[in-house]
């Protein structure tokens, strides 16, 4: 008995559009701050095709990690081994490319490393019954260990450097560069008119990638069974046992399409950084799960969002950039992008309540 | 009613939430040494006026007085400064402090910041022997004792502060017939001191028993009130579902025909133990006992959630694998009497909650054509008379009834032939429960075979046609349902 009533899905929709929203009502923030601050005779650099273009590419790694964790924190679980996770797949790449392996034998090594290592999470939390986070919280540590361990013995060093000019593809390094002919699309070719539109377009491949990805993620979480059994599984594992649905299974299965994001984000930093660097990646793993929190993911499972979670990571990557051009110092910006996290996570407690007094 | 001013008088009361008018000007008197009854329907507004009471919610309009004053609480502790105590459904407990912390939590006895644990004890020991419970030891921790002990916890630091009005909300739902007994006990004795009692249940026998006055809500308004000696059943029932019900336990006539489900000697890690005995399609069998008795547990050990020791589970003289895929592609369906932590994600839509055990009919490939979906989710919702405002809306926003009617649909959905109902009638209202009764006769004329648990001894004996009964575990006899009566149900339960 369907009865009339505008549904509530228009909050609902102001729910997953509010980190969007948040992250516009930033970004115009400081592009305001910066005009009223800006000493005369310089120019703004705010609101430019290439201050989004660095945005853009400095948020990248995260972005690319925080989609996979978005998935496993929808159901119910965290991952606290992503950040030194993604540091070992970048040294394996390192390492790979150092030992003259073909670069796409090389990409499809790190992807693996990725998808075992996710492999690993999942299955000792189903087989131990021990909490996602004890177990990341520990193979955290044994995955930075496994990558020191790595880089010391196929190189001697703590950090793997292959050589650039001859053993690091052209397109691996452009992957998130924002040089001019790693562009997409490149303006330099029609009418300046067209060339100014393209120029506010044009980002590396790799944020092109990782936005692909995102849409796909987006609509498997939708649109298949597996996105269904992970929503019931994070909302009430309880439930989804009492369905029918092999909650190990799903559980191992979201883990390794977290660690397959997890590699992908490796390349993504190893090409920033042209090498692999075991302690890269030390840290990071709470700015992924930040980057999920913001965009309305909750820790209790059950809810989060892929257009949340970009939205989340784009916003980190903002703030800094924003607070930069501000001249605002590095404490200041780790204080509000605090506060920022607090506020997200208040108010998604304050959406929850719905359902508590329900 | 009676000659003495009201304790608390509850005037014109409003609450909207958003769209939904919770309260609309509801009033009633609750009279110092009497128990007033508040009975009404699931979303009737029961739980919102408990809330207002209580100080969590603020009324919108309306105001209430306490002994006289007014009373406007503006949260729990408050409330109980003011002298209202509540003694929530779900207890209010901190499961790893013993007897004596959570007795004391906010109101410790102390001198300069030092508990004095003689004058707290002392104090605890005077109270439990006037509830007539003093053999309930302090320093246990409560997650060690039963609901029913835990209950008496509360109702005792209801006392230690001092109460002047105690709310009990649904308190019998997870008691035994021989707790609730002596819950009474305790209720009478709040009374003869002379304080107040409200008393929120769904059963009409219990408010019959321990109430004196009654208080009637439906669709948030007040619609009767009186003193209890002065009307009969039907006319509250009337009153509860503002339509006369004919029959609150309406019977389809269905014959029992050849065995489907059958147990041999099925024991598990604790329970059940070496259980035997047949379902029949077109049958409805009911399971009796105390809570614990391991009745949930033999179901949980028929649908493969819980591990067996010894015994086999044959479904149509079947063996499969044990564990609930497997049983439910059998033709097994479990509906669990705990909707909020077990049966339904209650932060998922209803269309969710009523296709995950069975999402084969919509998807090719692993994805889902969620258009097909919907329209079968809306049939089935018509079917069941699921009010909600549409298939999309979050499970937890329903009322306990229409939840309940999901989790039923869900199990029917997926074609289930044999239904394991555990409680399937708990916690909701009078009128949901009857189209359960009448669904279940009309499953069962349609040949399938019903498996349902109840402690609710009454609609046993009024739906089944065969009920066993349970204790410690093991299946103690079965008997046509006609040859039952509800003593002897009663003491072979508590053995």
């Amino acid at each position: 008995m369907a009865l009339p009533r505008i549904p509530q899905s228009a909050s609902r929709i102001l729910g997953a559009l509010g980190p969007l929203l948040a992250l516009i009502l930033v970004f115009l923030g400081f592009a305001a701050a910066e005009t009223l601050t800006l000493e005369p005779g310089r120019r703004a650099v705010f609101l430019t095709p290439d201050n989004l273009r660095a945005i853009a590419v400095n948020s990248g790694a995260i972005a690319v990690c925080a989609l996979g964790m978005t998935a496993i924190i929808i159901a119910g679980g965290i991952d606290l081994s992503v950040g030194t996770g993604l540091a070992l797949c970048a040294t394996v790449l390192a390492v790979c490319l150092k030992e003259n392996w073909s670069p796409v034998a090389a990409i499809a090594m790190t992807l693996a490393t990725g998808a075992l290592l996710g492999a690993i999470n999942g299955s000792l939390i189903s087989a131990l019954r021990v909490p996602a986070f004890i177990v990341t919280l520990g193979t955290m540590q044994i995955y930075l260990g496994a990558g020191k361990l790595l880089a010391e013995t196929a190189d001697g060093a703590a950090t793997v450097r292959p050589n650039v000019t001859t053993q690091v593809p052209p397109w691996l390094q452009g992957l998130l560069s924002t040089r001019e002919h790693s562009l997409w699309p490149n303006w330099q070719t029609g009418q300046p008119a067209v060339d100014q539109l393209i120029n506010w377009m044009s980002y590396p491949w790799g944020i092109w990638v990782g936005l692909l990805l995102a849409l796909a993620l987006s609509v498997v979480l939708r649109y298949t069974v597996f996105g269904r059994y992970l929503y019931a599984i994070g909302s009430n594992e309880a439930t989804a046992r009492l369905c029918g649905v092999s909650v190990p299974l799903v559980r191992i299965a979201v883990f390794v399409v977290g660690g397959l994001f997890v590699g992908l984000a490796g390349i993504y930093q190893f090409s920033r950084l042209s090498s692999g660097n075991p302690t890269s990646g030390l840290g990071l793993e709470l700015k992924v799960i930040a980057a999920v929190v913001i965009g309305g993911g909750s820790l209790n499972g059950g809810r989060g969002s892929i257009l949340g979670t970009l939205a989340g990571a784009a916003l980190m990557s903002v703030i800094a950039s924003g607070c930069t051009q501000l001249g605002l110092q590095n404490p200041l910006q780790d204080v509000v992008l605090g506060a920022i996290i607090v506020a997200a996570v208040t108010l998604d407690n304050i959406r929850e309540q719905k359902f508590r007094t329900a | 009613m009676t000659d003495s001013l009201p304790l608390l008088e509850v005037q014109k009361i409003s609450k909207r939430f958003g769209g939904t008018q919770a309260l609309r000007e509801v009033s009633l008197s609750c009279y110092p040494g009497r128990v007033l009854g508040l009975i009404g329907e699931n979303g009737a507004g029961k739980s919102t006026l408990m809330k207002v009471l209580s100080g969590a919610h603020r009324p919108d309009t309306g105001q209430m007085t306490l002994d006289g004053e007014l009373y406007a609480p503006n949260g729990p502790h408050a409330a109980r400064l003011a002298g209202v105590a509540m003694i929530y459904q779900e207890l209010n407990l901190a499961p790893d402090l013993s007897v004596e912390d959570n007795l004391m939590l906010g109101q410790e006895l102390s001198s300069w910041g030092w508990i004095r644990r003689k004058a707290q004890r002392a104090r605890i020991q005077e109270v439990l022997a006037w509830l007539g419970h003093p053999d309930l030891a302090p320093e246990k921790p409560v997650r060690e004792l039963s609901v029913a002990a835990q209950q008496l916890v509360e109702i005792a630091r209801a006392l230690i502060s001092d109460a002047k009005l105690i709310v009990f909300d649904e308190p019998t739902s997870s008691l035994t017939q021989h707790d609730t007994q002596r819950l009474f006990e305790v209720i009478r004795r709040l009374k003869a001191a002379g304080r107040g009692v409200v008393y929120i249940s769904h059963f009409l026998e219990e408010v019959r028993t321990i109430c004196d006055d009654y208080a009637v809500l439906r669709d948030g308004q007040s619609v009767g009130q009186g003193c209890l000696a002065d009307v009969g059943e039907a006319q509250i029932v009337a009153l509860m579902v503002g339509r006369s019900v004919q029959e609150l336990f309406p019977c389809v006539p269905h014959v029992p025909g050849k065995p489907i489900l059958s147990l041999r000697g099925l024991s598990g890690r604790r329970s059940p133990q070496d259980v035997s005995f047949e379902l029949h399609r077109g049958e409805i069998f009911g399971l009796a006992g105390l809570v614990g008795a391991g009745r949930t547990e033999l179901l949980r050990t028929v649908y493969g959630l819980d591990a067996v020791r010894s015994g086999s589970v044959k479904i149509s003289s079947q063996v499969t694998r044990h564990h609930p895929a497997a049983r439910m592609s059998a033709g097994l369906g479990f509906v669990s009497e705990d909707r909020k932590r077990e049966g339904l994600a209650q932060t998922r839509s209803i269309a969710d909650n009523l296709t995950y055990s069975d999402l084969k009919p919509y998807h090719w490939g692993g994805w889902l054509n969620l258009t097909a979906r919907r329209r079968a989710v809306e049939h089935w919702m018509q079917k069941m008379q699921v009010k909600a405002y549409s298939s999309e809306q979050a499970i937890g926003e329903l009322s306990g009834g229409n939840q309940q009617k999901v989790a039923i649909a869900r199990v029917l959905h997926q074609q289930a032939d044999i239904l394991l109902l555990d409680e399937p009638t708990r916690g909701i209202d009078v009128g949901t429960k009857a189209e359960i009764y009448r669904l279940m006769g009309e499953l069962a004329a349609d040949g399938k075979a019903i498996l349902f648990v109840s402690s609710y001894l009454t609609e046993l004996l009024a739906v089944c046609d065969r009920i066993g009964v349970m204790q410690r575990g093991t299946l103690k006899e079965i008997r046509e349902a006609v040859d039952w009566t509800e003593e002897e149900l009663l003491n072979l339960a508590v053995g």
